[in-house]
């Protein structure tokens, strides 16, 4: 029944000599340094917290992470943020910031539908993959934990 | 960035802000509408009693942007959507309706919204993704043309249109638009020459709606193994036109704003100052919605071909 056309070969090799390339070497290396600095940006800041503000390393890092977190919403809001994710990709969505962001731009997005039904409902809408997935690895990592530890 | 772009002659007005004054964006693509469609009918030396009908079609979901400024125009009205291809296939129902006599005048509009488009088809605005350089960017813009029968003082005719079909070579991938609608237009504009028994060579522009640079090659190159003979530099692309190369709109501009405004804003003045005489307009559209494209399903694409022809007075 299902009649889905496939991209012809010949149309294909047409589109693969016309096509542009992603700049995928350029784009990782950009994501590599970017991601990478951002990384040892906060790892500053949390050293900063334990040696000047006597947080413990535990706290530092909760407190790093909600400062990042605020930075990008922030970032987001003013709309700086999907400007420079074009440019470095990858290296600002592996990090929280991706995360955060993604939470952020819906809220702003669906505030013209109301502060329920619109950013409330869709605040998760690209986030929430994240968390149903991230929640059931977690349960399927602890129970292999507990098994292995069992044995 | 509309107005940034070398085609900011062919603008009658432009918004300072992206809603145009409005509350949302999606009611600001409205008002566009609305004002391009007025200042159509007041270009055109007519009131708004004067039209008979009001056709119209926009990207958003059932069409909202048209059906709000068809209430307020309060016109009759009948709703089309043919993706970034609804500007031609306005501009030829409103010549059937006038040409067969059930229109004295009728009022073609269309209207697409950078924001509206991605915060529909992609992604919220501030999200931040990666877009790849064979991406399109949905124009912000209004476009509206009035259609007569011929009277003393017309200086632009609708010669004939060409109703396309829907071609589908199989492309999936929703940010290769030009890519997806290439075929669709070469098709159309190869039926359209065996149609009128013309050669290419009979118009003095061939404008496609918006596939931007990357589908421009492909529609050419396409076009070229079909034995089509022409020159490159009077074969034009709205979506290269309207910014014209500027690294933010990756492969050029389209949503149905795009061809309209370029068509109607810059093309059609160029027939009315007598530097064209006549033109082949080839509005392409993508019959997809982020539902089929996540569904896996390819992106069927449409194209209608309008002649133009300037009148001499």
């Amino acid at each position: 029944m299902s009649k889905k056309p496939k991209v012809q070969l010949w149309y294909k090799n047409i589109l693969d000599e016309k096509t542009p390339k992603k700049p995928i070497l350029s784009n990782c290396i950009k994501a590599f340094v970017f991601g990478g600095l951002l990384c040892v940006v906060l790892q500053l800041v949390q050293n900063l917290l334990v040696g000047y503000l006597a947080f413990d390393q535990k706290e530092a890092a909760s407190v790093s992470l909600v400062l990042l977190i605020a930075a990008t919403a922030l970032l987001t809001g003013l709309g700086h943020y999907d400007k420079l994710a074009q440019i470095v990709g990858a290296g600002l969505a592996v990090p929280i910031t991706g995360f955060a962001n993604s939470v952020a731009s819906a809220l702003i997005e669906y505030r013209s539908e109301g502060y329920v039904l619109g950013s409330g409902c869709n605040s998760f809408k690209l986030a929430g993959a994240v968390v149903v997935f991230g929640v059931v690895s977690a349960f399927f990592v602890a129970l292999i934990s507990l098994l292995l530890g069992v044995v | 960035m509309e107005q940034q772009g070398p085609m900011n002659g062919a603008f009658d007005f432009f918004y300072p802000d992206s809603r145009a004054g409005k509350d949302s964006f999606e009611m600001g693509e409205q008002a566009i509408e609305e004002r391009a469609s007025l200042l159509a009918i007041s270009k055109a030396g007519l009131l708004l009693e004067n039209i008979d009908l009001f056709i119209s079609g926009d990207l958003l979901n059932q069409i909202t942007s048209s059906g709000f400024t068809a209430r307020n125009l309060g016109l009759p009205y009948l709703g089309i959507f043919g993706a970034c291809s609804t500007s031609m296939q306005g501009l030829i129902l409103a010549s059937f309706f006038v040409s067969c006599g059930y229109a004295k005048y009728a009022l073609a509009s269309t209207v697409s919204h950078n924001c509206t488009a991605e915060k529909q088809f992609r992604y919220p605005n501030e999200y931040g993704c990666q877009k790849p350089p064979y991406a399109q960017y949905t124009a912000t813009a209004a476009g509206s043309a009035v259609v007569g029968l011929a009277k003393p003082g017309s200086q632009i005719k609708v010669v004939c249109g060409t109703v396309g079909k829907v071609v589908d070579l199989g492309v999936t991938d929703p940010f290769q638009m030009g890519a997806a609608m290439a075929p669709a237009a070469t098709d159309t504009i190869l039926t359209h020459l065996k149609d009128r028994q013309v050669e290419a060579n009979y118009y003095d522009a061939i404008v496609t709606g918006d596939l931007g640079f990357v589908g421009r090659e492909i529609c050419w190159d396409l076009l070229s193994r079909s034995g089509f003979v022409y020159e490159k530099e009077r074969f034009y692309d709205c979506g290269c036109l309207l910014y014209g190369k500027n690294p933010k709109v990756f492969s050029g501009g389209s949503g149905c704003g795009c061809c309209a405004s370029i068509a109607y804003g810059h093309f059609c003045k160029l027939l009315m100052e007598k530097k064209l005489k006549r033109i082949l307009v080839v509005a392409t559209g993508a019959l997809l919605s982020p539902l089929s494209s996540q569904q896996k399903e390819s992106i069927p694409a449409i194209s209608y071909a309008v002649a133009l022809e300037g009148v001499d007075a």
